[in-house]
């Protein structure tokens, strides 16, 4: 993944970047997958995948195939992401270890969800259960989200559509 | 691409399977892995590869825009609209244990129906960005 990552770096024939883009999201789904995240796994392998590489190839076709030289070396920029990586990685000294079950977002709600989950809900994928309802106001606000998404590329696309 | 004899026979064959797949992983979502958010990304790339291989027109001819319009606001409402349901039933926004007698039941059948909601959006927006961006493309070359 990480040679994936690095070939998408250096890429500067776009649809090379898109299909690297492609196979690094196909790559993060088996890792979800090895890390028993099979909901997210399938998300990310049918829209990162999927939909997404092929929505950055509808738009590769408007634009064309080749990314311009930078007229000036991105000395700034790479600084700045090296300073934020360097925070992240101090940030993640003080997270818990990983797996940890002592971990303060294990001890929370996690093990009602889990406990109770199946028996108030009937529902055996604890997922489905937390997402639909316990947390059936965040997914309403995402599906909004969604829609609202929707909707802006409507708007934005539609009325270049009207002028021709 | 659209003269592919074998693409298209391959294409035919696949449909049905997967959007077969969409709805299997939209309605067993309670027990396996799944839900409404990865059964409408699934449904649209269906219909995405149809479009892919006979062309955006064919494609608009099976799923008119217009339809797709409507589903994007059909599903949030059918969202909104189970959370109104159980407060005409007496509960709270989203409580899904008045939707029956049995709370467990009850609590089934509000998760399926927001799911649906959450299907039918996605698939929907998937679908739109797609005929936008597409669409755009056939013009774009016209002009």
């Amino acid at each position: 993944m990480a040679a994936v990552v690095v070939a998408l770096a250096l890429q500067r024939n776009l649809f090379g970047a898109v299909v690297l883009f492609g196979i690094y999201s196909f790559l993060m789904a088996t890792v979800l997958v090895a890390l028993d995240a099979v909901d997210v796994a399938m998300t990310e392998a049918a829209v990162g995948a999927g939909v997404s590489t092929v929505l950055l190839l509808g738009a590769l076709y408007l634009v064309g195939g080749m990314e311009t030289k930078p007229l000036v070396r991105p000395l700034a920029p790479l600084a700045l992401s090296l300073a934020v990586g360097a925070v992240l990685a101090y940030g993640m000294q003080g997270l818990p270890e990983f797996s940890d079950p002592q971990a303060p977002i294990h001890v929370h709600v996690a093990p009602r969800y889990l406990n109770q989950g199946p028996k108030e809900t009937g529902v055996p994928n604890v997922v489905t259960a937390v997402l639909a309802s316990y947390r059936g106001f965040d997914t309403l606000g995402e599906t909004v989200v969604v829609f609202t998404a929707g909707a802006g590329v409507i708007a934005l696309l539609r009325r270049r559509q009207k002028r021709k | 691409m659209t003269g592919d004899l074998v693409l298209r026979i391959v294409a035919k064959l696949l449909m049905p399977f997967m959007l077969l797949f969409a709805l299997y992983v939209q309605f067993h979502g309670d027990y396996g892995p799944g839900g409404g958010f990865q059964a409408g990304v699934i449904a649209a790339t269906a219909i995405v590869f149809y479009a892919i291989t006979f062309g955006l027109a064919a494609a608009q001819r099976m799923v008119p825009e217009r339809l797709v319009e409507r589903l994007l606001a059909v599903g949030v409402l059918l969202y909104a609209g189970v959370g109104f349901a159980g407060l005409a039933l007496g509960g709270n926004y989203l409580d899904y244990f008045v939707l029956d007698p049995d709370s467990v039941h009850g609590q089934h059948r509000g998760i399926f129906w927001v799911e649906a909601g959450v299907g039918i959006t996605v698939a929907a927006v998937m679908l739109k960005l797609f005929y936008m961006f597409a669409g755009r493309g056939r013009d774009a070359g016209d002009a």
